[in-house]
């Protein structure tokens, strides 16, 4: 394993240049390009926002600023996390070509895909942060705390972008399988409710290695607070065991990538 | 470092022949039914077969090496695993030092990006580091000759440009050996003699290649030594043009293979006045006679003769039928015999006399020799190529530069 980081090292820069590839195309109408990175996240947050006011109504309370911000702080990671999976998942059927006939380290494609897709995330992170702004949240210390959670789950979203890749290469209906999960998880991840409106099964969703992450983003930003360091914890793990074992596989499987695309 | 570029000991690989599980709501159930009622996978999946068998080679540093054979030999599943795109079943290899192939050199590309953008893309994915395609960014565009197109996305380009500018990457990354397969088939005749250009002074700068084509002629001209490849083994290994020899002999046996022989060539001589001869002065008279002799009753036939050079270049070619000669037909044990007379203009080389039964309004040939004979011809006059145009240099003159024309 040591061998095959020093030799995906070595490829860092086409690691760069397949990332480069995969933005510039996506980005060659730039107004379209923005467009794109913001829509999903756009979306989210409004959906996330018609949900928190039927909460509010049901409640008999005001719809509060603070759970609108919360709302967009959590659905812009969520829409990071759901294309990131999605694009790595074809990232190697889609680069059939390449994958065989030139050798390289293939886990190169799903790592660019998250990438990408991340570059997305930072665009709709920058207007999140005028949105922001605007509502007046506040700067403090916890914020600290986004980059180490943001590093957590990119190291989550590549563990689990190389195994679908690999494993979709071989079983064609995998990509279908995740888009179902990636649809519906919205609904298991903390992204338009807390998880401390659950009370005490709330721990239950953060077991969704996720959630926690959300939660903590959440916190830092809105609440002014620390993540729940155990919770994070288990994300951590949860995300190193993912990309270590997700690395594994795929250099297990990456051999006969050529005669089975 | 050793003086071996590159080594394999006993290659195998296997590939499957039906169809895979493809799905997993296929192999799901698939796999239950097994555990569970001990039922077998479904045979097609246990039908394998060896696209290698136990392939053993060595190429030195600096030496090149061609690969022949015929389709589904195995030439290219041999290359894949060179280059480390598949992984052998069983065996080792070893290259020392950098290995570039030249196989599908467009792969890389993608059609929205611009001709600059590509080069730098493919480049990188062929292994080379930024500062060294920045240093051979000019090199590169001259050779592709596409100067004025290079800021436009290649998906405007045509087939040929695509591909000159994949080649004019790949060209230019530097390896210790270079794995070409058949890439030379791209572009205009200039193009492609730039691409030989190219390999040669590789070569000569020292690189290993390793050069599979089916183009024999430029197999010939790049390699020293050659490898014959059939049903994925080796048949033999030895100089280029022995290795082409077999290649083509082994070829020739059955022309409708599984159907039985109607008509046999008999005898096929080459003659001058005097009787056989085998070598010849450059323009020359030559005689060929040829006797075909029939096994069942066949119709309307013609005899058709062709010299091939060296490098099995098609470089004259007549036939009974095109002399005007009315088609023959005979009845079982029937002799035809005919004989052509031929001035041969031809330039001073090594050529082979090929002989066919043919019919033309049916298409059909029904006994090839080939080679029937191999002449030799000498030339008093040094003239290369494949013709003898006998040329006379009847005027030579030197003009010194006036000073005034220097001026403008």
């Amino acid at each position: 394993m040591k061998d095959e980081l020093r030799e995906l090292y070595k490829y860092r820069e086409l690691l760069y240049m397949i990332t480069y590839r995969d933005i510039k195309v996506r980005y060659k109408q730039s107004i379209m390009g923005f467009l794109w990175a913001i829509l999903m996240p756009i979306l989210i947050v409004m959906s996330g926002i018609v949900v928190r006011y039927a909460y509010a109504v049901v409640a008999h309370a005001p719809l509060k600023t603070g759970d609108i911000a919360s709302v967009a702080i959590k659905a812009v990671p969520w829409a990071f996390i759901v294309s990131s999976i999605r694009f790595s998942c074809n990232s190697l059927t889609g680069n059939r070509e390449l994958v065989t006939k030139i050798y390289f380290p293939k886990e190169i494609f799903p790592m660019a895909a998250v990438l990408a897709c991340l570059f997305d995330f930072f665009v709709a992170y920058a207007a999140l942060v005028v949105f922001l702004f605007f509502i007046k949240v506040g700067v403090t210390i916890y914020l600290l705390w986004i980059p180490v959670l943001l590093a957590t789950m990119i190291l989550l979203c590549v563990g689990i972008g190389t195994i679908v890749s690999a494993v979709s290469l071989f079983f064609r209906d995998v990509k279908y399988i995740v888009e179902v999960f990636l649809t519906y998880g919205i609904f298991f991840t903390p992204v338009f409710y807390d998880v401390r409106m659950f009370g005490d099964r709330g721990k239950w969703l953060l077991l969704n290695p996720v959630a926690p992450l959300l939660e903590g983003l959440s916190d830092c930003i809105v609440r002014h607070e620390s993540p729940d360091l155990h919770w994070y914890l288990y994300s951590l793990i949860f995300s190193l065991i993912t990309f270590f074992s997700g690395f594994v596989l795929f250099k297990d499987l990456e051999p006969a990538f050529a005669e089975s695309i | 470092m050793s003086d071996v570029a590159l080594r394999m000991e006993h290659i195998y690989k296997k590939f499957r022949k039906g169809e895979i599980y493809n799905s997993l709501r296929d192999f799901l159930p698939a796999m239950t039914g097994k555990m569970f009622q001990g039922q077998e996978l479904n045979a097609t999946d246990k039908r394998e077969f060896w696209a290698l068998q136990d392939i053993s080679f060595e190429v030195k540093r600096g030496e090149s090496l061609g690969i022949i054979g015929r389709n589904g030999a195995g030439k290219s599943t041999a290359l894949k695993i060179l280059s480390r795109i598949m992984k052998p079943t069983k065996g080792r290899m070893i290259v020392n030092g950098r290995l570039s192939a030249l196989i599908e050199v467009t792969a890389g590309f993608h059609p929205d990006l611009t001709g600059m953008e590509n080069i730098f893309l493919h480049g990188t994915i062929l292994g080379m580091n930024k500062r060294e395609i920045q240093s051979k960014l000019d090199q590169i565009i001259a050779f592709s000759g596409l100067d004025e197109f290079i800021d436009t996305p290649v998906k405007r380009y045509s087939s040929g440009m695509f591909a000159r500018l994949g080649f004019s990457v790949a060209a230019h990354v530097n390896a210790d050996v270079l794995v070409v397969d058949e890439v030379l088939s791209v572009g205009d005749y200039v193009f492609q003699q730039r691409c030989m250009e190219r390999i040669r002074s590789v070569i000569q700068a020292g690189t290993t290649v390793l050069f599979v084509s089916h183009n024999l002629k430029s197999v010939t001209e790049i390699c020293q030594r050659a490898i014959l490849l059939e049903h994925g083994k080796i048949v033999t290994i030895d100089s280029t043009d022995a290795v082409i020899r077999e290649y083509l002999s082994a070829g020739d046996s059955p022309i409708n293979p599984g159907e039985k022989k109607q008509v046999n060539i008999s005898k096929v001589t080459v003659r001058d006045r005097v009787g056989e001869q085998s070598t010849f002065e450059s323009g020359q008279k030559a005689w060929v006679d040829v006797e075909v002799t029939a096994l069942e009753a066949v119709e309307k036939m013609a005899v058709v003769i062709w010299f091939k050079d060296e490098t099995q270049y098609l470089i004259f070619h007549t036939s009974t039928e095109r002399l005007g000669f009315a088609p023959f037909s005979l009845q079982p044990g029937g002799i035809y015999r005919c004989t052509f007379e031929l001035d041969l203009n031809i330039a001073h080389g090594t050529f082979h006399l090929v002989t066919q039964v043919y019919r033309y309004d049916i298409q059909k040939s029904y006994d090839r020799r080939d080679p029937a004979a191999t002449i030799f011809i000498g030339s008093t006059t040094a003239v290369g190529g494949a013709v003898n145009c006998f040329p006379r240099l009847i005027e030579s003159e030197t003009v010194a530069a006036s000073t005034e024309s220097c001026k403008v």
